[in-house]
């Protein structure tokens, strides 16, 4: 037995609900946060990341509190982020209550922030969130929710986070997510094994033998989906029975 | 059960209260070192840099009245980097002496596999103690460190397995700590936090 490979829900909301929607057009409702929270916990989730899609607007009071809700719900780890652009937003979103605070854009144009806030909470409570597209023969990366492109290269960006500090690397292919069409092995494979920190796999979930594919071929460390749980087309139990099943070790919860 | 939350600003101290609070213990916490040095039971918890968590406690003069606390018989539990402090040094801060109520230095995995070694893993050599009493063998609880203590020493109760075997479990008397974070370790963690509560009362 060694370290289990997990599972990870991601509830997207725009402060205070849950949303979806595909490249934040035309969001709906997918329920409220504390309670899908309570219930990824029961069901046997590693971990729940919750971002806020709407940030930069005015709601972070909303945010906030949203994060109280889940923290009190859960028994699990708690990353929180989405338009954390400095360290006492940062220090806001850790006293809410999550354990790791996640940085995507604001990282890519200051990269310093990246290692503020591993002086302040250690290398384990910095996720670098990363969306990822397809260009020539690599990776591109995006930022502002994947609509605007960079000149950075997704692999290079990658290491350059580890070497800032940041303890785990978010991985989204933008050219998956929404898609449900499965993760992308091979994206994630590259960056993972191009990197000392765990490689968290998001984007394209649909079906379990999606989650089997990032673990084996995509040498991922965790995988994150939301709509497929929040939406009950998959059952985070039945999800990792099949993947203990199949050789992965997994946490099947007592 | 009375316990005191030593809280001299680690990140992981508001979900350490609520998990004690969860299973009925009357939670303090304080900096304060009259309240440490009165303590019955004590819990230290951690997460992040190895410096922070002593430079803090000598910053708050909190070391001498925990280790008086501890030498009165006080239940000490340590969580993660409250776990590491106990030992005579650590590689993570080679300048600061640790408390020293355990021989011995806390040194980095090994750099062959990832790390912080994050997520859940289970235990092994596992002798009987109070603080796993009923946990189920093969029960995972929720690792985020990338240096450890070496899993040698009369005190491991448990190792675990990461790049390198190291102490995740540790009982001395009074003195109990554990590696992995149990307010964050589902109901494998919260079984752990309840056995220390009983073994304090």
């Amino acid at each position: 037995m060694s370290l289990a490979r997990r599972i990870i829900p991601c509830l997207d909301t725009d402060g205070a609900r849950v949303v979806k929607g595909v490249h934040f057009e035309g969001l709906r409702d997918a329920g409220d946060p504390t309670e899908l929270a309570a219930r990824y916990d029961a069901e046997g989730a590693d971990e729940l990341v919750v971002l806020d899609i709407a940030a930069a607007r005015d709601n972070r009071p909303t945010f906030l509190e949203t994060i109280r809700g889940v923290a009190e719900q859960l028994a699990i780890p708690l990353t929180a982020g989405g338009g954390i652009r400095s360290l006492e937003a940062a220090r806001a979103v850790v006293r809410a209550g999550a354990d790791k605070i996640t940085v995507n854009t604001a990282a890519v144009e200051r990269p310093e922030l990246v290692s503020e806030l591993c002086a302040e909470f250690g290398a384990q409570a910095v996720v670098l969130a990363i969306d990822a597209k397809r260009e020539g023969g690599g990776w591109q990366v995006r930022i502002r929710g994947g609509r605007q492109a960079t000149s950075l290269n997704a692999r290079e960006w990658a290491q350059r986070g580890v070497e800032l500090g940041a303890g785990e690397i978010l991985l989204t292919s933008v050219d998956r997510d929404g898609t449900q069409s499965g993760f992308d092995t091979e994206l994630t494979a590259a960056i993972s094994n191009a990197v000392s920190v765990p490689v968290i796999a998001s984007g394209g979930a649909k079906v379990p033998a999606h989650f089997l594919e990032v673990f084996t071929r995509g040498a991922a460390d965790a995988a994150l989906a939301a709509s497929i749980f929040h939406d009950q087309v998959q059952s985070i139990r039945a999800l990792k029975e099949f993947l203990r099943r199949s050789g992965v070790e997994v946490r099947l919860p007592c | 059960m009375n316990v005191t939350l030593i809280d001299y600003g680690a990140g992981n101290v508001p979900s350490v209260e609520r998990a004690l609070r969860r299973l009925g213990a009357q939670v303090e916490t304080t900096n304060v070192a009259e309240k440490i040095s009165a303590a019955r039971c004590l819990v230290l918890p951690g997460v992040g840099h190895c410096a922070a968590l002593i430079a803090a406690l000598d910053a708050h003069s909190l070391r001498q009245p925990l280790i008086d606390a501890v030498g009165r018989g006080a239940a000490f539990l340590g969580i993660c980097l409250g776990l590491q402090a106990l030992y005579e040094s650590s590689e993570e801060a080679p300048t600061l002496p640790g408390l020293g109520l355990l021989p011995g230095r806390v040194t980095r995995l090994p750099e062959d596999v990832k790390l912080p070694h994050m997520g859940w893993n289970t235990l092994k050599n596992i002798r009987a103690t109070r603080l796993l009493d009923s946990v189920p063998s093969g029960a995972y609880f929720y690792f985020a460190h990338s240096f450890a203590a070496p899993a040698v020493g009369e005190e491991s109760a448990a190792v675990s397995e990461h790049g390198r075997e190291f102490i995740a479990v540790l009982e001395k008397e009074n003195i109990r700590a554990v590696q992995f974070h149990p307010e964050k370790s589902g109901a494998a963690g919260a079984l752990v936090l309840r056995n220390f509560l009983r073994a304090a009362a």
